[in-house]
């Protein structure tokens, strides 16, 4: 029985308790051998999570402090794990695309967006110009939401509380939007393999227009409030650094990895949908801290803006779903009116699309938190043989085990909220 | 004490500081009271929302509502805590808090008691209101609460020194340790206009001696899942909650006496006629009410705008930059009253 444990009494799971408190003490144990300079035992295991206000979820993080310093830190995660890529293997991939709302639930848009995609590049489905568009707007604008919860809760953990009720309200607006495109507030399920469920009325792309006109004031203020705020910045600044050697290997992605000086964007890597054809900057820093990971987001909205508007101009009229019946739900209308409509609408909720066998693909988007990619093999039926998401949210927690030893108890939330994790996404 | 008093037809004969101290205990009492539904109505205003209005007319209820919830609620203590200290532990706080209103003037000849060492009494029990804390954060037997309770140490030590020569820099120019006497010397020239550095050092140091926003680090809702009351329930956090806002309300008060003229109107001394003691006595309380409630709407804009410190750049604040200022600053008066009294 080694120290701690012989002081902790688990009274669940008790040997993966045992094993988290044993594989913290043997952490760094190489370096330091000795704990000679510890006469008045001021060491302190202190469990954060997984029921906590400011751990984002349920993280559970279980750190070793001296005084207010953390000298050791192990994760803990999992408490949300719902085995949805189990559950993908038993259902059609659009009767999936639902459940991929509630991965990063901050932004269901991308990931819908995400696993269409994949399935698109799987069967080799065309999806119209316009449908693509739609995507685009949509998936910058949930960016946008995403992004604005990060700001408010990395704020609000940093002590200011105001800040969390000024996003909100700038979310709602979000929110509003998605209720008139989607029909859905929260949980959207708009895209649909070959396209998306429904064209944006006029009254949703008067919406959007007017949130983008009024938001861009909104972040105008924001920065006036934030970027010079000493307070602020003394609470950021050089808090969390993830090193630009380190980035790549400690596998960060999304905005952590850009604030370390990589401008890894799939947008601009590898461009999908109509990416290329508009024109945008992907902001990135070199400092690693917490306050480049605040710029690079906080500018990355003013670019979601600049798409959208780009994308208004560029979006052409016509159909916004693929045309082909054996890829995508036909019309309602043709559903209706027609037998084949009817037939061709139960086969694809009946079996789906059918990629070929043996068939295996990778596609990755730029979510809010970083690269979201989904890996399908297909057995030739209309379920995935396997499925496996790459989730930006789970990597970028790999990070957090290493850039919080050394930092003080008050910086772990204001550091989990910069790396902005979505517990949902991270435990799968 | 002072002689005079409010004779009721020959019947009855209060004297006016038992009138003061009954309503300086009815004002401490209601502060907290009134200053949970003004900070929630003016963080509403600040976040663009409404704040409580559905309790009793605008909501002024609402406290009623709070402390009869809290009234209802289990008390609990932790199983493996110090029973005994705590539930001592949260009556500290109030009980210091309710002590100063014995010393404090509210205009001229009302106050309870005038004893020539008033500001260390202020002081020393301002700076008692910390055990309350600190013992609540050890005896819950809660790391979270531990830590709160130790930052609450650490951080008082530290303001208590800055706090203590900025007073000390105004003791100086009134020439007196007695609040009544350091009230009425403002009558010309209010403190904060000979000595604005100390003005602002003793605001700094009142934020911190109230535990609020930005030093709010020893209940940091966000890491230590409320600091020392982490463990409290019903009516002991509900003392607590009662000695947070009495504090605030005392700081308002602190720094209204020392610095901003206390009961006194802008350069009174130069244009204020002469006016009947009842007339008198009616301005000067509301005049130094109105000073409070102007500090007291500071402390819950602050709150609820800025964000918080960490705890080595309270230090750093308190050690390396207060504390050499207020030394200096003490040092810049001295030299000025020499200089004022000797060769002016």
């Amino acid at each position: 029985m080694n120290e701690i444990n012989s002081k902790v009494k688990p009274q669940f799971f008790e040997k993966h308790q045992r094993a988290i408190y044993k594989s913290l003490e043997d952490k760094h144990t190489t370096i330091e051998a000795i704990d000679a300079e510890d006469p008045l035992n001021a060491k302190m295991i202190l469990n954060m999570g997984p029921q906590h206000p400011a751990t984002h979820g349920v993280l559970r993080l279980i750190l070793q402090l001296r005084g207010e310093l953390i000298e050791k830190t192990k994760l803990d995660i999992g408490y949300l794990h719902r085995g949805v890529e189990k559950i993908a293997e038993n259902k059609t991939y659009q009767e999936f695309m639902p459940y991929t709302d509630r991965m990063d639930y901050l932004s269901p848009y991308s990931n819908n967006v995400a696993l269409c995609m994949a399935v698109e590049k799987l069967a080799e489905v065309e999806v119209p110009e316009r449908a693509q568009y739609i995507r685009m707007i949509c998936m910058e604008l949930s960016r946008i939401s995403s992004h604005l919860l990060w700001l408010g809760t990395m704020v609000m953990d940093a002590g200011a509380i105001s800040f969390f009720i000024w996003t909100f309200r700038e979310r709602e607006k979000i929110y509003d939007i998605f209720d008139e495109v989607a029909g859905h507030r929260f949980t959207v399920s708009h895209s649909r393999i070959g396209g998306v469920a429904n064209d944006f009325t006029d009254r949703a792309v008067g919406r959007i227009k007017e949130f983008v006109t009024k938001f861009e004031q909104e972040l105008k203020d924001w920065h006036g409030l934030l970027d010079r705020n000493r307070l602020f910045i003394e609470r950021n600044a050089d808090v969390g650094i993830v090193h630009t050697e380190d980035a790549l290997d400690l596998g960060a992605t999304g905005p952590v990895l850009r604030a370390a000086g990589y401008a890894v964007d799939q947008r601009i890597i590898t461009p999908y949908l109509k990416y290329d054809e508009v024109d945008f900057e992907v902001p990135t820093r070199m400092e690693g801290d917490n306050l480049a990971r605040y710029f690079v987001r906080m500018e990355e909205m003013g670019e979601s803006l600049k798409i959208i508007n780009q994308c208004f101009d560029k979006m052409p009229k016509g159909s916004i779903r693929s045309n082909n019946a054996k890829h995508a739900y036909p019309s309602k209308d043709e559903v209706y009116y027609s037998m084949e409509g009817m037939i061709h609408d139960f086969m694809m909720t009946d079996t789906g699309i059918c990629p070929p066998a043996g068939k295996e693909v990778y596609h990755a988007v730029e979510a809010p938190k970083g690269e979201l990619g989904y890996y399908i093999q297909s057995d030739g039926t209309g379920h995935p043989w396997r499925l496996k998401v790459n989730a930006p949210s789970f990597r970028n927690l790999q990070v957090l085990e290493n850039i919080l030893e050394g930092e003080m108890v008050a910086d772990t939330v204001v550091i989990i909220g910069g790396l902005d994790p979505v517990m949902g996404e991270a435990d799968k | 004490m002072s002689t005079g008093g409010i004779d009721i037809f020959g019947l009855l004969f209060i004297p006016t500081w038992v009138a003061v101290l009954g309503l300086g205990v009815f004002t401490w009492l209601n502060s907290a009271a009134i200053l949970v539904y003004a900070e929630r109505r003016i963080a509403g205003l600040i976040q663009n929302r409404v704040g409580p209005n559905r309790t009793g007319p605008a909501g002024l209820l609402q406290p009623v509502a709070d402390v009869l919830k809290l009234l209802l609620k289990e008390d609990v203590t932790p199983s493996q805590g110090f029973k005994t200290i705590h539930t001592i532990a949260p009556l500290i706080p109030v009980i210091t808090a309710f002590m100063s209103v014995a010393l404090i003037p509210f205009g001229e000849n009302i106050y309870v008691t005038d004893i020539n060492g008033g500001v260390l009494f202020i002081l020393a029990i301002a700076s008692l209101g910390v055990y309350g804390v600190t013992l609540a954060g050890w005896s819950s037997n809660s790391k979270y609460s531990l830590l709160g309770g130790l930052r609450a140490a650490a951080q008082m030590i530290s303001y208590e020194l800055p706090m203590g020569m900025a007073v000390a820099s105004v003791v100086l120019v009134a020439g007196s340790l007695s609040l009544v006497e350091i009230a009425a010397s403002q009558e010309f020239l209010w403190n904060a206009f000979i000595n604005p550095i100390g003005a602002i050092i003793f605001i700094i140091a009142a934020f911190a001696e109230a535990n609020r926003t930005p030093f709010d680090l020893v209940e940091a809702e966000q890491e230590l899942v409320g600091g020392f009351h982490t463990e409290y329930s019903g009516m002991k956090f509900g003392m607590f909650f009662l000695a947070e806002y009495m504090h605030v309300f005392i700081g308002s008060v602190l720094i209204t006496t020392f610095f901003f003229g206390s009961y006194h109107l802008p350069f009174a001394g130069y244009w204020l006629p002469e006016l009947s003691p009842m007339v008198k006595g009616i301005l000067d309380v509301s005049v130094f009410m109105g000073k409070v409630m102007f500090w007291c709407f500071v402390f819950i804009w602050v709150r609820w705008t800025i964000p918080r410190f960490k705890f080595n750049q309270v230090m750093k604040l308190g050690w390396g930059r207060l504390l050499p200022l207020s030394i200096l600053n003490f040092v810049l008066i001295a030299l000025g009253m020499y200089a004022y009294t000797h060769w002016l």
